[in-house]
């Protein structure tokens, strides 16, 4: 395609667009030229929480013109900490409503797509074929190696971006002749080995600073200025302030970008992560545990039954919350495991139900015949049983 | 010659997030600090003693799987070694 034909089919930018954007249309490596290249762009954004909250912002104050959304999720309290899209009269609304509301309101002259799903194998080639740039801001592995994938399948430039407390990642994954994901990371680690945010807990500001870093590097990718992450590792230390830079090779025989590639279609990513495979309905054992719900709980408790809750968090979690649990946190119960009652049904309890399925495997192993897992932890307890019961 | 420990696995070096070490190859260096923290050893190697993959060993600004030598590469006092697990935070 030439240059000249590629003008012709940039959008138009408007009287209001030449005032709202002139402070990139001073700038010699945007200019009017690359204004209309932003108006015309589509960016796909898979969530709209940490990472996608200063990501959506940022592009729709960039003049991106369409912004796709992926979000299934609901605002609630302890998003506010750094989802800054979002505001406290969102709290119970879903995030795409309160994110669309406020990119309007910021630029009411840009589109944005509302994608109210869980992005799966199904549905992930179908929504990203319809967008220039990906700009990964989700949560968890599984859906990590999808976005991938389904990237590089479209040939779809992937802005990453992963943080956890207080350290982050960023790159350019999925161009044409640059590594993808799978180069870096060819196997998804352990379940539970990494905790999630609400595990780990985050810095507050830190999705801040790595989802700014994916805009800038989506706009630079539509733009085609400056010398985007393509096969660079950048690592942020929140803590220390130190950026450090890796370098990122293409595997040659990486099984999806590689030369002689192997998945050529979308697989089943929970399996492929070590969890219950997408098809299976929620099981009432999962790895050799007996998943118990946070009513059933309630019912025994009810009826008077003497009952061992194991609970493995921290003391500063304990003082937040609890059921009456015996505090034992996770990382002493290999120590302090003659404290735990081999002759009992011991209930293994966290917070939202991750830790406590590795203790409860844990002491299975350990020779445990009664063992079980209080799906969904206190956070469930508090949502279902008894809501006077704090969330953090 | 210092290793980089990477938040995930400080829980396993008893909070440190750097760690001096003595040895003359990558493998050598690996081995001394999963001796001083032996917990460590099972996030990093496989029972066959090979590198997870969803870790990466960095040598200075290098991925060590595409160094000729790999893990039997020298290092010296000057150099760094990275441990870069996956993470998938982003919520």
């Amino acid at each position: 395609m030439n240059t000249a034909a590629l003008a012709i089919e940039l959008p138009e930018l408007t009287e209001d667009d030449l005032v709202r954007y002139s402070r990139h249309l001073i700038l010699p490596e945007v200019g009017i030229e690359g204004q209309r290249k932003l108006k015309a762009a589509r960016v796909l954004c898979v969530g709209t929480g940490g990472l996608g909250s200063p990501l959506a912002l940022y592009l729709a104050a960039a003049g991106v013109g369409t912004l796709g959304l992926v979000d299934f999720d609901v605002v609630d309290a302890s998003n506010l900490q750094r989802q800054i899209i979002h505001s406290t009269a969102d709290i119970g609304r879903k995030k795409l409503d309160s994110a669309e509301e406020k990119l309007k309101a910021l630029n009411p002259a840009f589109n944005v797509v509302k994608h109210d799903t869980l992005l799966s194998s199904a549905n992930a080639l179908d929504i990203l074929k319809d967008y220039d740039v990906v700009a990964d801001g989700t949560d968890n592995f599984p859906t990590r190696y999808l976005v991938n994938d389904a990237c590089v399948l479209l040939g779809k430039p992937n802005a990453y971006g992963s943080i956890f407390r207080f350290e982050g990642q960023a790159s350019v994954f999925a161009t044409k002749d640059g590594p993808c994901y799978r180069c870096l990371y060819p196997e998804p680690p352990p379940p539970g080995l990494v905790p999630s945010c609400a595990e780990g807990g985050v810095l507050g500001i830190l999705p801040g600073l790595i989802g700014v870093i994916q805009a800038t590097e989506a706009i630079k990718l539509i733009l085609g200025i400056g010398e985007p992450l393509i096969g660079r590792l950048l690592l942020v230390d929140a803590l220390k302030m130190r950026f450090r830079e890796l370098k990122l090779r293409k595997n040659p025989e990486c099984p999806v970008c590689g030369a002689h590639p192997t998945v050529t279609q979308l697989i089943d990513y929970q399996q492929f992560c070590g969890l219950e495979s997408e098809s299976d309905v929620q099981r009432a054992v999962k790895n050799g545990i007996p998943q118990l719900s946070v009513k059933e709980l309630k019912k025994r408790m009810d009826a008077g039954e003497n009952l061992f809750i194991l609970d493995v968090r921290e003391p500063f979690e304990y003082r937040i919350a609890n059921i009456g649990g015996k505090l034992i946190p996770q990382n002493e119960v290999p120590e302090r495991i003659g404290e735990i009652d081999r002759n009992q049904e011991i209930i293994v309890q966290c917070k939202s139900g991750g830790r406590s399925q590795r203790i409860a495997e844990f002491l299975k192993q350990s020779g445990f015949a009664n063992v079980a897992n209080l799906a969904g932890g206190i956070l469930a307890w508090s949502d279902e049983v008894d809501p006077r019961v704090p969330k953090y | 010659m210092t290793i980089f420990i990477p938040t995930p696995l400080r829980a396993y070096t008893a909070g440190k997030d750097a760690v001096e070490v003595n040895a003359a190859t990558i493998a050598g260096s690996l081995d001394e600090l999963t001796t001083t923290f032996p917990e460590l050893r099972k996030h990093l190697f496989t029972s066959e003693g090979r590198v997870r993959a969803f870790v990466n060993i960095y040598l200075n600004d290098e991925d060590v799987r595409y160094l000729s030598a790999k893990e039997a590469t020298e290092v010296s006092h000057a150099d760094t070694l990275s441990i870069i697990p996956s993470i998938a935070g982003g919520c």
